[in-house]
């Protein structure tokens, strides 16, 4: 766990010469087989860093190292096989005309054997519980299946990191849970490790770790716990506090004896009703 | 509706058409439209109908397909029947009605223009009938392979057709819903003189060209972030496998052509 991945050093990074800084200074560590949530607002970098970990950009200054590779033009496809990258809009990322078509597009891309290939298209859609639509055309698929076909094409690559850039933003709440379900999974699984990239604080709550980013900069990194310490704070970056925490912290306020600020809705119901027992 | 416009073209069935190689379906159609012009009399065109009406049967697509394929252009095939009738003055004249007159040649060549037409339709109708799209494009980027010789960009064509073909669909439900958005805000598409009904097309097409470059800069950045670089050390996944009943189709096909030759005059 604590065996360092993914490092930043003092990236810089800007789209245009003459515009700000989208990043700036950002130094970091992501560590082996955690999941670590990049949270923010719009405009405060998250997702120009998620492009420069996969080297869709590279750093104006400073430098990022992936499993020990340090990333540069040259090394680029070398450590693009070592990350997965699932996006935000489930039709843009959809390369095939079909769901195995769209699974074997990377392994392809790799240069895959046939046979090799064959296997892991089917074994990884096993994986996200797609495999009933092999055949199946996008259109006829819901948007949380779609992200489930484009996550059984990352993980047919066998990459080491996976990151979701907002890849839930777009779908509803059961589509959501569809395809964060599957990602815990895949990383019990294959002791992936998982960067999701979200402005979405529920989604963040179950992370190992958070990093938050304001205007192109790092604000704080730590825990959900202590990240939700921050309350008041948080919704001044324009984030909004996962509804538990809000009300743990109300109910606080009146005089109800909660013993710490609760991050999931199940731990706060546990407490609610076992607290009457105990008083 | 509109989808049923390009992919209602496909019908699936087993029949021995539907797994012949997409290649060599091309190929045969295309020695087909080569062939049907040695045809030059009664026992050549009867030859060439009887093998279009064979090859209809083996594909077991049913007749109502075809007939609806076929309605479109059976006006075309009836237009140019009736030119020739009309205009080719040769040979006996066999009719004379008020200013109408024809020719013995005159409703020959007119029949058998049209037949041609009219089997040539038939035949690649059984084409886009039994094979789908993407058979086509890979068949095509197979075929023409040896043309990478010459830096001619083979598969990048075939990647786009078949990035084309995955996003119609995609393209049509999102012109519905724009559609009913600009509706909503009272564009009125069905009613009104044609100058206004061309007009309210435009805030229709111009939501629909934005998003669709929006998805063509996404798209690209997700194929890139997947691994994409090329044709070059790509491997396919869906392959084609040329098996016995293609080559026996192609010699049925040049044992047609062969008798073709011998009875034409």
């Amino acid at each position: 766990m604590n065996e360092p991945l993914v490092e930043l050093k003092n990236v810089s990074f800007k789209y245009d010469a003459e515009a700000g800084y989208a990043l700036h200074k950002v130094s970091f560590t992501i560590f082996k087989g955690e999941w670590l949530a990049i949270v923010g607002h719009n405009g405060s970098g998250k997702s120009t860093l998620a492009k420069l970990l996969n080297g869709l950009h590279f750093p104006l200054e400073g430098c990022i190292t992936v499993g020990g590779i340090q990333l540069s033009e040259d090394t680029v496809w070398e450590t693009r096989k070592k990350i997965g990258m699932v996006f935000q809009n489930p039709d843009n990322q959809f390369v095939g005309t079909t769901v195995r078509d769209d699974v074997a597009f990377g392994l392809e891309n790799h240069g895959i054997e046939r046979d090799d290939m064959v296997q892991r298209v089917t074994h990884s859609l096993e994986k996200v519980k797609m495999a009933q639509f092999l055949n199946q055309e996008p259109h006829h698929l819901s948007g949380g299946q779609k992200q489930r076909v484009a996550i059984a094409g990352v993980i047919a690559l066998r990459p080491d990191i996976i990151i979701l850039d907002e890849s839930t933003s777009m779908l509803d709440p059961r589509g959501r849970e569809e395809v964060l379900e599957t990602v815990r999974e895949l990383k019990q699984d294959y002791n992936m490790t998982v960067i999701s990239i979200t402005h979405d604080l529920e989604e963040a709550a179950k992370a190992d770790r958070i990093v938050v980013m304001n205007k192109g900069q790092l604000y704080r990194e730590g825990t959900p716990e202590e990240i939700f310490q921050m309350d008041e704070e948080l919704v001044n970056l324009g984030l909004d506090i996962p509804f538990p925490v809000k009300l743990s912290k109300m109910l606080r306020e009146k005089g109800l004896p909660l013993s710490r600020h609760y991050l999931s809705e199940e731990e706060l119901v546990e407490e609610l009703w076992t607290s009457h027992s105990k008083m | 509706m509109m989808d049923k416009m390009i992919f209602g073209r496909y019908v699936p069935a087993e029949s021995v058409i539907h797994r012949m190689d997409p290649r060599s379906k091309l190929v045969l159609i295309f020695l087909f439209v080569c062939i049907v012009f040695l045809a030059n009399n009664m026992l050549t065109y009867g030859l060439l109908t009887v093998y279009t009406f064979f090859m209809i049967a083996l594909s077991k697509v049913p007749v109502r397909f075809i007939y609806t394929g076929l309605k479109p252009v059976l006006l075309l095939v009836i237009f140019t029947l009736f030119l020739h009738l009309f205009l080719t003055k040769e040979g006996e004249e066999l009719f004379r009605f008020g200013w109408i007159t024809i020719y013995e040649e005159g409703l020959r060549q007119g029949i058998f223009i049209s037949l041609r037409f009219f089997l040539l339709i038939l035949m690649t109708s059984i084409l886009t009938l039994t094979t789908t799209p993407i058979e086509i494009t890979d068949g095509l980027e197979s075929l023409l392979d040896p043309l990478n010789k010459i830096k001619f960009p083979v598969h990048e064509l075939a990647l786009m057709m078949s990035i084309s073909l995955r996003f119609i669909p995609t393209l049509m439900q999102e012109t519905d819903k724009i559609m009913k958005a600009q509706t909503a805000r009272g564009v009125d598409f069905t009613s009104g003189p044609i100058k206004e009904r061309i007009k309210a097309i435009i805030p229709l097409l111009i939501p629909l060209f934005v998003s669709s470059f929006k998805r063509a800069e996404e798209l690209a950045v997700a194929m890139e972030a997947r691994g994409y670089r090329g044709g070059e050390g790509r491997t396919k996944y869906r392959q084609l496998s040329w098996g016995l009943k293609d080559t026996a189709m192609l010699a049925m096909l040049a044992a047609v052509t062969l008798v073709l030759i011998l009875l034409r005059t």
